[in-house]
């Protein structure tokens, strides 16, 4: 048994446009240890996709499919046997740690009534292993800082705070949802660092939610690509970034500024991502995609095995395309001068 | 401090370009469109149907106390020894029934109507002047000017009007344009405050350097460009202050401080009727339920109009 | 912390200053009052006024004399009584209303704070529709329609409650009354609560406690609470001041001994110095008022440090 095994998870949002789907058949295992990373542009639902299974959708807001960690439905759970996981078996790291955190509190107010709600530790030795946390984090002068109100430390230093405080309960299970985005870029590096740092350490399984593929580079085991709320494509990171053979995923990989060549110009994916309150029938991507046809815009391809996958290969790769694996990279290579 | 920063002539005019064509495509997609701002304001405002019921109510209420005085048989002042205390009936025409003069109170509610509801126009008329006049000048002046103009805005806001207010009274007098005059130095305040913030924020717009770059006279760009843009909020501002005017004047009139026989108002009726209201309710009732449904509809075309200005600020 | 109280304190000051400047020039202004020639007064009373406030000598030394005998809390004399100086009426009418006024602002927080959370928390509930009801109620229908309106309902047609007046603190005097203020202060207090929770439960560090596990209830009282009371605690001040404007209308309709009622009582008598005495003391009491809240709120909110 997995430990964290999702099955057709499905994303709805009841507005006044009517319902908004923003995930569909979203499925993956993962296992003790592994990282999986789950890639995509704004709106192509993979935040939701981890709202839903830690149960923080908004009021409108409804999840189909399973959600499976140690074989119970985190999806259909109730209230308070989901707040026994959620902090403590399974943890989440947010984007902006500015307004994630609570600016009236101080962060040790935060820490320790973690382990003393999930724990029952009394304040004292709560409040000494949110410091050797904090530690770990490689937080300078970790006690004093543990006094200290959110707005007084700097963005990075909030980061590793809340990763610090994610990891209190040292849970199976670390989501977290483009921690890396709202910092600087030298910080970026730090942080992804620490993850895989930790990750050895305490061996967490992460799940990571990013725009960039560059960060899941140096991170993941195995990737998923969303787009408009589907899978595109997934896979081991290996397979992901030397055999890619779906359009998109081809597109964003072309399109990542390369230092070690003397390309005239960035390769766009042109056109914008879709609106998510009209469920086209055909492939999400069909609309930007240069080698869409008819019967991708009229027909979803199904997530199928890769032909030339070994069915022996764990994870397996999948895409979701109606061209060929040979078609679509034929195609993006013999377009473009480089490939 | 400089009214405008001075910029370089050609930022000034690469700026001009821009603010021109932006203008341009503006007035492009208005022409497509075919709609004014104003007639978008106005039919979002039909849309909202509180807002709507309230005006047409406050017309109806407004034009009662206009005319149905000269349309009912009684006069409000003709005190009838043998109609005293009336509950209201239909049959001697004394809907509201009487007081205990034997005076008519439909016919009183009305005649007060019109005293509180002139005062109620006349204070809102002078404190918007006063307030607009205080908001604008302190926006365009900016600096020191502007913070010691706001300063004495928040003395203002800092006292208890009500009690400035008897105090007048009991030295000034109640005189009819003296009541006014006490309503109206409390009642700018809001409207100065809101309009400042206008003008801060218009003075530094694009579209005015733009103007003042193509050599636009000053008072074309005040009348042509601020005022348009300061009409929304003080339109706004209006209809929430006619409805504190007119609430201060009721209190005072209440107190037994404003409005003096033998005028009579909403106040002034309440508090007679406060009075006699174990053996007359009516008395104290109709004149109650006038005025609230009266401030209630200023309420809701206050909450309309905003929404229809700006709808985003929901 | 120091020091910023000091410069809050010193802040205040022009504006006491320029209030009791100003009243203190009307007073001259006024024709027939205690600074004309004109005046009618008795021999026993111009003595008082002659004493307090000085009246031989020129203006300004008028007008120092009176700031002097203002910080040392004399407000001067009656204009109509000759046996009492304001301080001595005051002394009389200040418990009243300072029991009522208090003891509805205590009130009305407590209830209006309970009510408009649990409004927030179910929203669309039966308690959340009376909150918006309240709200627009005590909003728009004035207070001195609502008082009478109770007076009929509960004195008259129940025969409950008394129908007002006073008897040295006895409880079912101050019900009504009291009840006026709770709900005219209830009705802003519970719809801004009420808005600001809802609020503060959308916000991000929210979630990060809900995805900590955390049950709903320490969420809302530990996490959601505090940024939630500083609009109220905002409110205060001018709900405050508001409440003395209530005050007068209250205790005319409940014929009760205050400070709203003397004042009134002295404007109708022409009594001006002792409105003016009162005037300078409520408004000494609001700017007072002001500042605790001001400081109240920036020992609540941890990102105001000086």
């Amino acid at each position: 048994m997995s430990l964290l095994e999702v099955r057709n998870l499905g994303v709805q949002f009841r507005t006044n446009d009517g319902l908004v789907y923003a995930v569909n058949g979203v499925s993956f295992a993962l296992e003790r240890g592994q990282t999986l990373g789950i890639v995509g542009e704004s709106g192509s639902g993979k935040s939701q996709s981890v709202l839903a299974m830690m149960g923080l959708l908004d009021r409108n807001g409804s999840a189909s499919g399973e959600a499976l960690y140690a074989g119970q439905d985190l999806l259909a759970m109730r209230q308070d046997a989901l707040n026994r996981i959620r902090g403590n078996r399974v943890a989440m790291v947010f984007q902006d740690p500015m307004s994630a955190l609570n600016p009236y509190l101080t962060v040790e107010r935060q820490m320790t009534e973690v382990l003393q709600f999930h724990k029952g530790m009394d304040r004292r030795s709560a409040r000494a292993r949110a410091v050797e946390l904090l530690d770990a984090v490689k937080i300078p002068e970790a006690a004093r800082c543990i006094g200290r109100y959110p707005h007084e430390l700097s963005g990075g230093m909030r980061q590793r705070v809340m990763i610090a405080m994610a990891l209190l309960c040292e849970p199976e299970v670390l989501i977290a949802d483009e921690p890396t985005t709202a910092l600087d870029v030298t910080v970026q590096a730090q942080i992804l660092a620490l993850l895989r740092e930790l990750q050895r350490a305490f061996g967490t399984a992460i799940v990571l939610i990013t725009h960039d593929l560059g960060v899941v580079a140096g991170l993941c085991d195995k990737v998923i690509v969303l787009y408009g709320g589907r899978v595109m494509e997934q896979g081991s990171a290996e397979h992901i970034f030397y055999r890619a053979s779906h359009p998109y995923t081809l597109g964003l990989l072309g399109a990542i500024p390369r230092l070690d060549r003397d390309d005239a110009a960035l390769l766009a994916i042109p056109g914008a991502p879709p609106n998510m309150a009209l469920r086209p029938s055909g492939c999400p991507f069909a609309e930007r995609c240069a080698l869409a046809d008819a019967r991708c815009h009229q027909e979803m391809p199904a997530l199928r095995l890769h032909d030339h996958a070994s069915t022996e290969a764990t994870p397996p790769a999948l895409r979701a395309c109606h061209r060929s694996a040979e078609q679509a990279r034929a195609a993006l290579a013999g377009g473009s001068a480089h490939a | 401090m400089p009214l405008w920063t001075r910029k370089s002539a050609t930022d000034a005019r690469r700026s001009a370009n821009e603010a021109l064509l932006g203008a341009l495509v503006g007035a492009g997609e208005a022409a497509l469109a075919g709609r004014s701002p104003w007639a978008d304001a106005r039919a979002r405002f039909w849309r909202n149907r509180a807002a709507a019921l309230s005006l047409c109510i406050l017309v109806a209420v407004v034009l009662l106390c206009a005319v149905g005085p000269l349309l009912l048989p009684h006069a409000f002042d003709s005190a009838d020894w043998d109609a005293m205390s009336l509950p209201p009936s239909l049959n001697n025409a004394h809907y509201f029934g009487t007081d205990d003069s034997g005076r008519d109170l439909l016919v009183r509610s009305l005649v007060g109507g019109r005293i509180s509801l002139m005062v109620g126009m006349l204070a809102t008329l002078a404190s918007a002047t006063l307030g607009i006049a205080w908001g604008a000048t302190a926006g365009f002046l900016g600096g020191r000017a502007d913070a010691l103009m706001m300063r004495v805005v928040d003395m203002m806001y800092a006292v208890p009007y009500l009690l400035i207010a008897i105090l007048m009274v009991t030295m000034l007098g109640r005189e009819f344009y003296l009541v006014v005059v006490t309503i109206t130095v409390f009642s700018w305040m809001d409207m100065a405050r809101v309009v400042r913030g206008q003008t801060l924020s218009l003075r530094s717009r694009e579209f005015i350097e733009a103007a003042r770059a193509l050599g636009v006279p000053t008072r074309r760009i005040i009348f042509g460009h601020v005022v348009p843009n300061l009409l929304g909020v003080v339109a706004v501002y209006t209809t929430v202050t006619v409805p504190g005017v007119i609430l201060t004047e009721s209190v005072l009139s209440f107190l037994g401080l404003g409005i003096q026989e033998p005028m009579t108002s909403w106040g002034v009726l309440i508090h007679d009727g406060a009075n006699v209201m174990e053996i007359s309710p009516w008395m104290l009732l109709f004149p109650a339920a006038l005025l609230s449904v009266t401030l209630y509809c200023f309420n809701y075309i206050g909450d309309g109009l905003r929404d229809a200005l700006d709808p985003k600020d929901v | 912390m120091g020091s910023y109280c000091l410069r809050r304190i010193l802040a205040t000051l022009p504006t006491l200053l320029v209030v009791v400047t100003v009243c203190y020039l009307m007073l001259h202004a006024t024709p027939g009052g205690p600074f004309d020639d004109e005046r009618k007064v008795s021999a026993v009373v111009l003595a008082n006024l002659q004493a307090k406030y000085h009246l031989d000598q020129p203006m300004w030394k008028q007008y120092l004399y009176y700031l002097n005998n203002l910080l040392h809390g004399d407000l001067g004399a009656s204009f109509r009584y000759a046996d009492w100086s304001v301080n001595e009426l005051v002394a009389k009418a200040l418990p009243v209303s300072a029991a009522i006024g208090g003891g509805a602002i205590v009130l009305s927080l407590l209830i209006g704070v309970l009510l408009g959370s649990v409004a927030a928390l179910r929203q669309n509930s039966a308690v959340d529709y009376l909150v918006m009801l309240m709200g627009n109620l005590g909003h728009a229908v004035p207070s001195f329609v609502i008082g009478p309106v109770l007076i009929l309902v509960f004195a008259v047609w129940l025969r409950l409650l008394p129908a007002g007046g006073w008897d040295d603190f006895a409880p079912r005097y101050i019900v009504l009354p009291m009840a006026l203020l709770v709900f005219i202060n209830v009705a802003t207090i519970g719809r801004v609560m009420r808005g600001s929770l809802i609020e503060v439960l959308h916000s991000n560090f929210i979630r990060t406690a809900r995805a900590k596990g955390l049950p709903t209830r320490i969420i809302v009282l530990r996490h959601a609470m505090k940024p939630a009371l500083l609009p109220v605690v905002s409110l205060i001040g001018p709900l405050a001041i508001s409440s003395i404007t209530s005050a007068v209308v209250t205790e005319t309709v409940f014929s009760l001994p205050g400070l709203g009622k003397l004042i009134v009582n002295g404007a109708a008598n022409r009594d001006y110095t002792l409105v003016l005495g009162l005037v300078v003391l409520v408004t000494v009491i609001a700017v007072g008022f002001n500042l605790l809240v001001d400081l109240a709120y920036a020992a609540l909110d941890p990102k105001i440090r000086y």
